[in-house]
């Protein structure tokens, strides 16, 4: 196949949508996995939920929108990826049914022992999500076993190598955080601040994790060959690390609303860091880099995605234009009446 | 149990499953904005009450729907992997065109009118739900553009050992594409209008709330008989056009063995796939079949003796789920005329209420059986006259799928129970008080 630059940009658009579903899905799902942690009773409960129910939906259209659009523009990669991680993937979905479920379901039976047993299903589907997620993206950038017909060696027990393991704990604290701080910029009275001491508390674990992972990928993965070919990406680290430095001081001196957008900056930085350093591939081949998926050899004819190009230009915009003023309107303060009543969870 | 095996049982656990909750969604998001636009018109309480109860049921089966929607999206490259590399240049675009433009509009819309009854003046809260109307129609109608382009490819070249898109305007006018999505639409619509029809039909029977629910039951009893009159007329071209495309369908869905010119219909059939024949054949009406088939008495239908035997359908499941559709489409004809006739008196007709209460699962049955008839006659090809099935099955371990697929029977038995269970539960409750 032929190289254009449509390739590049769908590279850049398939990153963005990633980037998308880490920054919104990333702080319910760090909120659900806190849980237990924020929430003693039903009240605050309760608020945890209404904190991300009117969002956690839309978050989640953008995994299925980086799905769609890795099957449109990357078909190759879509099908050697997808089913060469059948069962992690399948996991994963079989996670978000749960989810979602626990969500609408536990507050449709007036039952303590029905809502206790959807708020554990609720915390343990949101925390193996988000394992997965993190250790899937830390074996992507290492590299898979892919053979020269593209079938991906080893079952999902070989995905649980160090640096993988290290993926999954840097997204949950990495969540955890972002979580934390969605809801202290939500809650009010007690609830308020237990999130923001919560968040303060992983703050240093997440800093710790993140170096540790930085610094691993120096020995497990090429992520790095990249920087040093074209220094200006460094910015993308960069900014991961002013977003670190600003979430502390924001959570410090209590602007919940600008801890949130550093923790945000953080999970932007981070994403980009990675998919930078991972282009051209889009999943390396720890055999031989002759064999490795890349935007190249896996991209869709040039008429597909200048289509989807266009359609990604004039939808997206729209798209992110409602989607902001949802935010906008929706995401004020709640009280402990505001969680009671018909129109909430 | 093989790997192709599995991965099609498990497609079709997952496509049945998730089309349980669909068709209520397509038509009970468009009633229910229809009710709240009743109110800001009116004014009056009752379709506020009403817009506030049908929105709750939808809620309820929204969020099946929903999740058992994710699980498909990954499916074409979990379990078909040469099917997703060899058509994914021309199918996965309209995958994710469907995420774009469909479901960030109804996912991020129901949100704002499940928590926005506060918050937004009515106008502006009736417009959130019928862009959830709108988002999830324009799903349907990609999502079936995709499936529409399975069942007849149009508009690709073979290029790099795959089917690459020639022309975007041939895949997005394809008219097999269209008339699925016109006749999944009106199927959901007849759905969700009996749903309605039998809801209101269950607390009629108990004189509970009676103005309330006569004021649901006629819009939904017109919804029904439009909608079940548009069917009949659409899933006749529908056929008309299956003919055309697809000649072994439609012999298999006709059970007809041997090619004929003036073909007959008969009232009543019984196919014999191992004899290629039917074992009985009753009530023939003269040249009907070619008349439906291709508009002409006179006409030459395929048989399916004049197709290899290893690309014919099976033929009882297609012929019989055929069968039934048509003659439950018939049914829910008659059924929504008298009821559309009754609309203004019907708390008085109590043996049409406790039919149309029975007549709830029916048609979710027309739907499971219309797709048994376009995706099982549609074998053994998994797009019509380009790849086969068995090509398309990824290279994972029989094991791997055993466990997948035992993993959704179970789970999804579970939770389309306690769906279902809430969905009565708050169906049985009623309306909020007034
Ligand atoms: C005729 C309509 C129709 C058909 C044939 C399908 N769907 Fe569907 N789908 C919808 C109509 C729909 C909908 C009405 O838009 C849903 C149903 C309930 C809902 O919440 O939205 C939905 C939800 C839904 C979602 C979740 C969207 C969200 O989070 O809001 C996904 C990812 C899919 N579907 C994907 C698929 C795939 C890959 C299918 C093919 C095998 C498929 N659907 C068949
Ligand atoms: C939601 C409604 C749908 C239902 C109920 C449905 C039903 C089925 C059934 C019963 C099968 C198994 C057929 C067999 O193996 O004999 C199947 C297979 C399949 N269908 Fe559908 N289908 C639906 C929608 C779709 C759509 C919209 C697409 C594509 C966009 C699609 C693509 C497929 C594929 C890829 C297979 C697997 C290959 C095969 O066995 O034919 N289906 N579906
Ligand atoms: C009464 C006359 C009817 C006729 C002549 C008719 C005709 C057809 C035909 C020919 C197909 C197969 C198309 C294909 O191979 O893709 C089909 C599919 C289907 N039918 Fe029907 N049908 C009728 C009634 C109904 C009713 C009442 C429902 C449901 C309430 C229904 C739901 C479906 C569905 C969901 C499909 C699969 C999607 C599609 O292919 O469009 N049909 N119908």
């Amino acid at each position: 196949m032929e190289r254009n630059i449509f390739q590049v940009v769908w590279f850049v658009l398939w990153g963005v949508l990633w980037t998308g579903y880490f920054v919104l899905d990333g702080f319910d799902l760090g909120a659900g996995l806190l849980l237990p942690k924020l929430a003693g009773g039903e009240t605050h409960k309760r608020m945890v939920y209404n904190a991300i129910g009117p969002f956690w939906d839309a978050n989640e259209v953008w995994l299925i929108t980086a799905g769609g659009a890795t099957f449109a523009a990357f078909p190759r990669a879509y099908a050697i990826m997808f089913s060469g991680l059948y069962a992690a993937l399948l996991l994963l979905l079989f996670c978000l049914i749960f989810r979602g479920v626990a969500l609408e379901f536990r507050s449709r039976e007036e039952d303590p022992l029905w809502r206790k047993r959807w708020d554990t299903v609720f915390t343990l589907s949101s925390l193996l999500a988000t394992v997965l997620l993190g250790v899937a993206f830390a074996n992507i950038f290492k590299g898979l076993p892919v053979d020269g017909k593209g079938i991906i060696h080893g079952g999902i027990f070989s995905l649980l190598n160090p640096y993988g393991i290290l993926g999954g704990v840097l997204f949950v604290l990495m969540f955890a955080v972002h979580g934390a701080s969605w809801v202290y910029y939500r809650a009010t009275g007690e609830l308020e601040e237990r999130a923001r001491t919560l968040a303060l508390k992983l703050w240093p674990f997440e800093f710790a994790v993140s170096a540790l992972f930085l610094a691993a990928s120096i020995v497990f993965t090429n992520l790095w060959n990249n920087y040093f070919r074209h220094p200006v990406l460094f910015v993308f680290p960069l900014l991961a690390i002013a977003g670190f430095v600003l979430t502390f001081v924001f959570l410090r001196s209590r602007k919940a609303l600008a801890s949130w957008l550093s923790s945000a900056l953080t999970i932007i930085g981070a994403v980009a860091w990675g998919l930078a350093g991972l282009f051209p591939n889009l999943l390396p081949s720890s055999i031989s880099p002759a064999y490795s998926v890349t935007v190249y050899n896996s991209s869709s004819s040039p008429l597909t995605l200048k289509v989807m190009t266009a359609v990604a230009f004039i939808f997206v915009p729209i798209m992110l234009a409602y989607k902001f003023w949802v935010y906008k309107n929706f995401s004020g303060k709640l009280t402990e009446e505001d969680v009671y009543g018909e129109e909430v969870y | 149990m093989d790997v192709l095996m599995g991965s099609r049982l498990q497609f079709a656990v997952a496509a049945m499953f998730h089309f349980l909750f669909v068709p209520l969604t397509l038509g009970l998001s468009v009633l229910t904005a229809i009710y709240e636009t009743l109110y800001v018109k009116t004014g009056d309480e009752d379709y506020k009450r009403a817009a506030r109860f049908w929105g709750k049921l939808f809620l309820i089966n929204f969020a099946l729907g929903v999740v058992t929607g994710i699980t498909l999206e990954f499916q074409f490259g979990t379990n078909w992997r040469y099917y997703s590399e060899y058509v994914g240049d021309v199918f996965g675009s309209l995958l994710a065109i469907e995420a774009t433009l469909a479901f960030f509009l109804e996912s991020t819309f129901i949100a704002v009118w499940h928590f926005g009854w506060k918050r937004l003046s009515p106008r502006l809260h009736c417009l959130a739900i019928w862009l959830v109307a709108v988002g999830s129609n324009i799903s349907a109608l990609w999502i079936l553009l995709a499936n529409g382009w399975m069942q007849h490819p149009v508009g690709y070249v073979m290029r790099n050992g795959r089917a690459e898109l020639a022309s975007f305007w041939k895949v997005f006018t394809n008219p097999f594409g269209w008339l699925e999505f016109f006749h999944t639409v009106s199927a959901a619509y007849i759905l969700s209008g009996f749903f309605v029809m039998g809801v209101c039909a269950y607390h009629l029977l108990k004189r509970n709330e009676v103005d309330f629910f006569k004021k649901s039951f006629r819009v939904a009893a017109t919804f029904a008989l439009v909608f079940a009159l548009f069917e009949v007329f659409n899933g006749h071209l529908h056929g008309a056009e299956v003919a055309k495309t697809q000649p072994t369908k439609l012999a298999a869905m006709e059970s007809l063995w041997e090619t004929k010119k003036g073909a007959p219909m008969y009232l009543f059939i019984w196919p014999d796939p191992e004899h290629e024949r039917n074992a009985i054949e009753l009530g023939k009406i003269p040249g009907l079949l070619s008349f439906l088939a291709h508009h002409s008495f006179s006409a030459e239908v395929k048989g399916l003796k004049d197709f290899p035997r290893d690309e014919r359908p099976p033929v009882l499941l297609t012929f019989l789920s055929f069968r039934l559709m048509v003659g439950l489409g018939m049914l829910f004809v008659l059924l929504s005329l008298w009821a559309w006739i009754k609309r203004n008196r019907i708390e008085e007709s109590r043996l049409l209420l406790k039919l149309l209460l029975l007549s709830i699962p029916l048609p979710y049955i027309a739907c499971e059986l219309g797709w048994m008839v376009a995706e099982v006659g549609r074998q053994p090809w998994i797009v019509y006259g380009l790849m086969k099935t068995e090509q398309a099955v990824s290279p994972i371990s029989p094991f791997q799928v055993l466990v997948s697929l035992t993993a959704f029977i179970v789970v999804y038995t579970a939770l389309g129970i306690i769906d279902f269970y809430l969905l009565a539960k708050y169906a049985k409750r009623g309306p909020e008080r007034a």
